[in-house]
């Protein structure tokens, strides 16, 4: 016990102190920076605030991403130079074709189904007059983890071979009389249902921001186009889903890039067995796992591509957005 | 307000002092310096060791070395990790490593050995690995014929996990062979029971249990020599015996008269597996000689006539003697300094092995440490099968593997196998397939 206080107490103490440190340089900096004026000035600012930014993705971005591409061009130690070896492995090895088409499904149901979701959600719970509660409750799954989440699932999703079941969604099925069923075994249904727990975390992230940006749309434009006869779905279709729309890509945009890189709850629930592997989690296997560097970084490559049309489509977006 | 702080300050003053001077003084009344009268004095150094060791264990390793670490002054700090095979290698290659590592696999060895960045054994310890082991634990040890771990702890996975009291209840008699074994499995089936409970479950490294069932067979059936060439890929898993192996593993596993749910078995975590022995809700389970661990912990007693024990799984071929699947971790130092040494050559002793032995559920195959020094008569079984010289001793076969099989397409494939019903020829073609070509 005396040893985990006086271990905490050190820790506690080095992380004041490098706080202490990092408020005293960057003061200096900042004080020193401050008596120059003039043009230099505006440079040195831009120097003094942008640089430890552009420093940070270089290291942990841009050289990194690098480096995985080199790597795809090497073998497990990332000592020799194989070609396109990992490449052609992906294309031949038939398991890999099964993870591309599950992650093709992730990425044509999760995020529409999360942001629909989010969406509806938003619209619903904006009419009501106690909207924080229900949002706050439907907000709370964002705040566990994917792991943590995996497991909240895995007891609903649960399948005892010999004795009496534990699972909750084996209980509604029993009790709606069916016999029960080992959930995570059945292809294909098992992605969906994987799938249903991304939803779960993901839904109230995608009502938040909705909700603010149907609220920041200008009443005085509902009002005069409720005066002209547009209420309900019509209201919705015509006014409010156009001004919202690029929120609506935003969101679903970052949901996509989130399926894109999916792998905690395929790593916790299946492990990826049972025709639910995806391409990150086989990244993460082959990297980590089999210690394949060759192969996990291709993997990576190719994970990176599929990411590239969604972030210009977003950064797009984003620049249009602001220019209105 | 501010009063308030100021006590709240005060408090903490006080109990930083507190916790400091209680850390200063030494808490050892009478500890017996004699065994370690050979190890330097080094006060204040500490050693930190990495493993996937996890608690309760922890705690038992520090109380196993403590008047090591009271009579030398060397601190001992270990680090578990659930994770650690995966973070090991990114800290090895981040320049984080620890000063000792646990590695559970020889293939892991072999590839943080490629790093460079492991130290070869000292020479104390190359005395004791002599002294205490057999040559084929030296070997496993050994990387291009430099001498760079000790083995550490051991197991044994030839076990049969029952229980004596519903035996007892049954009229059940430990099986001696094979065919004896699978007669009680039919006679448990004919009272309507199920014989075999079974669990491949382990989150990424889903199939494990399974490779073992396959080795145990391998070894049975043909002995050390084609185990070997197996493990090198001298003999394929397509190979005619490895299929026969299989085979025999699933009228075993597979057999739906004896193990009810097949399908059921791969989505089983392992450690849920055989919960239900002690009540009797199935029968008995193959798993290595930690699994009582994971039983005690459920409140299960461990002994000959508790509520669990296990059984040696019998021979099926009178050629092969005494067949044994193991396993084990190795003591791998990413550091010279002395005091590394130091905990590097004292992990090595019998000493050390002795004082963890007589706290509960460890084995070492220390042939150093007297059987009697075994308080768990389980680990008191396992140890004799560890040490006995006529054994026919392999280390677990996923291990020595390329990880690419070993820790990929046999876990998968194997997985496939007991869930969704795929043929053991697809299965064997998926992992040679596997098998990476250099």
């Amino acid at each position: 016990m005396n040893d985990f206080f006086t271990s905490s107490i050190s820790k506690f103490n080095g992380v004041l102190t490098t706080i202490a440190i990092f408020f005293v340089v960057l003061g200096t900096i900042f004080f020193i920076a401050g008596k120059f004026q003039g043009k230099i000035a505006r440079y040195l600012a831009i120097v003094i605030f942008v640089g430890p930014a552009v420093l940070l993705v270089l290291t942990g971005i841009v050289i990194s991403g690098i480096q995985t591409i080199l790597f795809s061009f090497m073998g497990p130690d990332s000592l020799s130079f194989i070609g396109l070896n990992n490449y052609r492995w992906m294309l031949s090895d038939p398991s890999i074709a099964i993870m591309m088409r599950n992650t093709l499904l992730w990425l044509l149901f999760a995020p529409i189904f999360t942001t629909v979701l989010g969406l509806t959600m938003a619209i619903l719970l904006n009419q009501m007059r106690r909207e924080s509660i229900p949002k706050s409750i439907l907000f709370m799954p964002m705040a566990i983890s994917f792991v943590g989440a995996s497991i909240i699932w895995k007891f609903i999703y649960d399948f005892r071979s010999n004795g009496t079941q534990i699972g909750l969604l084996n209980a509604i099925w029993t009790h709606l009389g069916g016999d029960p069923v080992n959930w995570i075994l059945n292809k294909p249904l098992n992605t969906f249902l994987l799938m249903v727990i991304l939803v779960w975390t993901q839904t109230g992230f995608a009502m938040v921001i909705l909700s603010a940006a149907i609220k920041a749309v200008p009443s005085d434009i509902v009002e005069a186009s409720k005066i002209d006869g547009a209420y309900g779905l019509k209201l919705f279709r015509n006014i409010t889903f156009p001004m919202v729309k690029t929120t609506f890509g935003v969101v679903l945009a970052l949901q996509l890039v989130g399926a894109l890189k999916l792998f905690d709850i395929i790593e916790t629930m299946t492990g990826g067995n049972f025709g639910t592997n995806v391409l990150a989690n086989e990244m993460y296997s082959r990297t980590f796992v089999q210690y394949d560097q060759g192969k996990g970084s291709a993997l990576g490559v190719v994970l990176f591509i599929c990411v590239i049309p969604i972030l210009i489509f977003n950064i797009r977006s984003i620049i249009k957005s602001r220019s209105n | 307000m501010k009063k308030s702080t100021r006590v709240v300050f005060g408090a903490l003053a006080v109990s930083l002092v507190a916790s400091v001077v209680a850390s200063v003084s030494p808490a050892s009344a009478a500890v017996n310096c004699d065994p370690y009268t050979g190890y330097k004095s080094m006060k204040g150094k500490t050693v930190t060791i990495f493993t996937s060791i996890l608690e309760p264990e922890l705690t038992t390793l520090q109380t196993a070395t403590k008047d090591f670490q009271t009579c030398t002054g060397v601190k001992i700090k270990i680090e578990g990790s659930n994770q650690f095979e995966a973070l090991l290698p990114v800290r090895v290659k981040g320049g984080n490593a620890p000063d000792l590592a646990w590695i559970p696999q020889p293939g892991l060895l072999v590839k943080m050995v490629a790093t460079g960045k492991v130290v070869p054994a000292p020479k104390a310890v190359v005395a004791n690995i002599k002294k205490y082991w057999s040559a084929s634990w030296a070997d496993l040890g050994t990387v291009n014929k430099k001498i760079y771990a000790a083995p550490f702890g051991s197991n044994m996975k030839s076990l049969v996990w029952y229980s004596p009291k519903q035996f007892a209840k049954n009229g059940y008699t430990v099986p001696k062979t094979w065919a004896e074994m699978e007669a009680l499995s039919d006679k448990m089936a004919a009272n309507g029971q199920i014989a075999w409970c079974g669990g491949l479950g382990s989150g990424g490294a889903t199939g494990w249990p399974g490779t073992d069932w396959v080795e145990q067979m391998v070894l049975r059936e043909y002995g050390a020599q084609v185990y070997a060439d197996w493990v090198s890929h001298k003999v394929k898993f397509s190979d005619p015996k490895i299929q026969a192996a299989m085979k025999k593993v699933a009228d075993w596993m597979q057999n739906p008269k004896w193990v009810g749910n097949v399908k059921g078995i791969a989505t089983t975590t392992f450690q849920d597996a055989g919960k239900g022995i002690p009540t009797g809700k199935c029968n008995m389970l193959q798993q290595a000689s930690f699994y009582g661990n994971i039983l005690a912990d459920e409140g299960a007693t461990i002994s000959e006539k508790g509520d669990v024990f296990a059984f040696y799984l019998p021979a099926t071929n009178s050629k092969v003697t005494v067949p044994v699947v193991g396993g084990g971790e190795f003591t791998a130092a990413f550091s010279s300094r002395p005091e590394v040494q130091q905990v590097q050559a004292y992990l090595s002793s019998a000493t050390f092995a002795t004082s963890r032995v007589q706290l509960d559920n460890w084995v070492s195959a220390n042939s150093g440490v007297p059987l009697a020094a075994y308080k768990n008569p389980i680990d008191r079984l396992a140890a004799t099968y560890l040490s006995n010289p006529k054994s026919t001793f392999a280390f677990d076969a996923s291990d020595l593997m390329p990880a690419a099989v070993g820790a990929g397409a046999e876990w998968k494939e194997f997985t496939a196998w007991f869930g969704e019903g795929k043929s053991i020829a697809e299965v064997t073609k998926a992992i040679d397939a596997a098998w990476p070509a250099s």
